[in-house]
């Protein structure tokens, strides 16, 4: 489905997660993370910077990854982006959802 | 965020089996992250997955369990247990599983609470020394159930 979001119009699944990552801007990552009532700081998108890197690479994300990351412990994640990390920073990085159980 | 129900979930580890300890990690950390608090009740032979000494030396049944598909004189033999728990474990590092006591750093920065059982830990003469450092305190089940505070709120015994 689409959306528009941040003067533009993007392509979206059910769940909110963008389709195309082409589509992403960081403008965009900004409205998602407000829609998530997370105010997104200089230290949020150095996570989000880790998650793209992932994603470029094509690892899959899980916690045990965040904890090895040297970028961000498991605590600051959880504290950063509360209820559910992995899902809304994948969420704001217009990524899709980890399928991962860990 | 999420549309469960289910806002917080208590479990209660009574076994030592890899499969059961680890059921209980995983839904625990699954929990959280959904943004579902989640606590564990360590009790009975549960405690040996906080003791220090202990944890890093858990296995898998292959006496009394039909799901090894194994005979149980085979599954008594001295080495089978140990061999069937080394496999076990190795097909966990290829789906990423932390080892025991990595999956309970990971808890316990998750927010997870972990508990062990007054009970069990007086029965079994334990210190608390013996026990891992991550642990939250030291509650009766009474104490357990109250933290059952929201009517979202599920048990589950494992």
């Amino acid at each position: 489905m689409n959306k528009t979001i941040a003067q533009a119009t993007i392509s979206v699944n059910e769940e909110g997660y963008l389709t195309d990552f082409s589509q992403w801007t960081k403008e965009i990552g900004e409205e998602i993370a407000k829609e998530e009532n997370i105010d997104m700081s200089d230290r949020h998108w150095e996570v989000i910077d880790y998650i793209h890197n992932q994603y470029k690479n094509e690892v899959a994300l899980s916690i045990r990854g965040i904890k090895k990351s040297g970028v961000i412990n498991i605590k600051e994640f959880y504290g950063l982006f509360p209820g559910g990390p992995l899902k809304k920073c994948t969420k704001i990085a217009g990524i899709p959802k980890p399928k991962s159980c860990i | 965020m999420s549309d469960t129900k289910v806002k917080k979930m208590l479990f209660i580890l009574s076994k030592a089996t890899i499969e059961n300890v680890y059921a209980a990690f995983i839904m625990a950390n699954g929990a959280r992250m959904e943004g579902i608090e989640s606590e564990i009740f360590f009790t009975f032979f549960g405690l040996e997955a906080i003791q220090k000494k202990k944890l890093e030396h858990l296995r898998v049944a292959t006496v009394g369990n039909p799901a090894m598909h194994m005979p149980t004189m085979l599954g008594g033999l001295p080495g089978v247990e140990a061999l069937a728990t080394k496999m076990m474990k190795r097909e966990m590092e290829k789906l990423d599983m932390p080892p025991v006591n990595e999956f309970i750093e990971i808890l316990s920065d998750s927010g997870c609470k972990l508990w062990g059982c007054k009970l069990a830990i007086d029965m079994f003469h334990l210190e608390k020394e013996d026990l891992i450092d991550e642990l939250d305190g030291i509650l009766t089940i009474g104490d357990f159930y109250n933290r059952a505070d929201r009517e979202d709120t599920h048990l589950l015994f494992i």
